[in-house]
């Protein structure tokens, strides 16, 4: 399993600041993300690690400070081309509901490809490796209300991974899971990752899933306490 | 890396392992680093101790080989060896209490001489989740073995982790415990 050599960084947060209303989120958070390492950022609930994750992808916009991603400044991108780095650098995991339940698992992994003008077969087979590779390939054809929740994690998994993305952001994946579903969701998500040389984000409060990381970062109060490269 | 056969207890292992037939001392030792070392190998001074405490205790016998010499004899389980292991694996092993915990101690003597408590905890979680991470490696490469002994070791970290959690959150009510000003 290699590691990361630190280079340039790949996604860095300079002094963040946001607020919702009058309840502050962050509070001047600063965060470097590497190419290919796993990062877990810690803290507990209210810390403002998941509003650090949102701005860090783009999802949400800080009041001030600053996100640039491969030497960008996030800010001034025009929307469209935030969207465009959205689908096809980065990927996302959530805790659940992210998978359209309309279409098939191997619909759904194939769907961002689709989505980006790839041809159906073409995206198919892409779609299937991957599931192969998260060990659902028996939930292909089912939709993602027939898989248990372990399945529909390595699904959602496989779906952040199908158009490779340099940037994994997984807001505590295994949030939903029992400790046994959650530790095989992560060894096949990390070892996967690491495969495709795709950096992972990873927010949790739980100290067994973190541990799958590189390195962490701790987010207290608004800000990050961030540990050394080593 | 821990050791999850510790004093006396080699003792019983090494019989428990002859119970399978008879074995040289070195291939006893090979067996017993194999499966319950965890990278903390027995000295054969240990392995040859114990089995002379096991001989003298009636709990193994020798079978010799012509040819002499400590690695010549074969050691086997008594009747009596055997009644001991079985009485031993019945008997729960007494639980840890956990009570004189060192951090604990470090975190009083921090906050009664004005230092820096947090800064402590802070240091130590990130010691703990280095270990983590070094665990989970091992066990994403291991065997079931490997995996069951990592996990009972992440467990106990993991518990670790969660005190230190909750004694930072309460470093100011503790702070003003001990320095008596509560």
């Amino acid at each position: 399993m290699s590691r990361p050599t630190p280079n340039a960084p790949l996604l860095v947060a300079e002094n963040l600041v946001k607020s919702f209303g009058v309840t502050p989120a962050l509070d001047g958070a600063s965060l470097q993300v590497h190419s290919g390492e796993v990062l877990a950022l810690l803290g507990s609930s209210g810390s403002g690690k998941s509003t650090l994750l949102h701005c860090l992808a783009g999802i949400l916009t800080p009041d001030s400070g600053r996100v640039s991603y491969a030497g960008q400044d996030m800010a001034a991108l025009s929307d469209a081309r935030r969207s465009a780095l959205r689908r096809t650098e980065f990927g996302f995991v959530f805790q659940f509901g992210q998978l359209v339940p309309e279409l098939t698992c191997l619909e759904n992994v194939a769907l961002p490809l689709r989505l980006a003008g790839m041809r159906r077969r073409e995206a198919t087979r892409r779609a299937a490796g991957l599931l192969e590779r998260l060990e659902v390939a028996d939930v292909a054809d089912k939709r993602p209300g027939q898989a248990s929740g372990g399945q529909g994690q390595r699904v959602a998994v496989a779906r952040a991974l199908v158009t490779g993305p340099r940037v994994i952001f997984a807001d505590e994946p295994t949030g939903a899971l029992d400790s046994l579903n959650g530790e095989r969701v992560m060894q096949l998500f990390i070892a996967a990752a690491r495969e495709t040389g795709a950096a992972v984000v990873l927010v949790t409060h739980e100290a067994r899933v973190a541990a799958y990381s590189d390195r962490e970062a701790t987010v207290r109060d608004g800000r990050v306490r961030e540990q050394e490269y080593v | 890396m821990m050791c999850i056969v510790i004093g006396m207890s080699v003792g019983f292992a090494l019989l428990g392992l002859l119970e399978s037939g008879p074995r040289h001392g070195y291939d006893l030792k090979r067996s017993y680093d194999e499966r319950f070392g965890q990278g903390r190998a027995l000295h054969y001074g240990q392995v040859y101790a114990t089995l002379a405490r096991l001989l003298k205790n009636g709990l193994v016998e020798v079978e010799s080989e012509p040819g002499g010499g400590p690695d010549r004899k074969r050691y086997a389980i008594t009747s009596a060896g055997v009644t001991d292991v079985a009485s031993w694996l019945t008997q729960p092993e007494k639980p840890e209490p956990y009570l004189q915990s060192t951090l604990y101690t470090k975190v009083v003597l921090a906050l009664l001489t004005g230092r820096d408590a947090a800064d402590l905890l802070d240091t130590q979680r990130t010691e703990h989740l280095r270990l983590m991470r070094e665990l989970t490696r091992r066990k994403s490469v291991g065997d079931l073995a490997d995996q069951l002994i990592c996990d009972h070791a992440l467990f106990h970290l993991e518990a670790d982790l969660r005190w230190l959690e909750l004694t930072a959150a309460r470093l100011d009510q503790l702070g003003d415990q001990v320095r008596g000003d509560a």
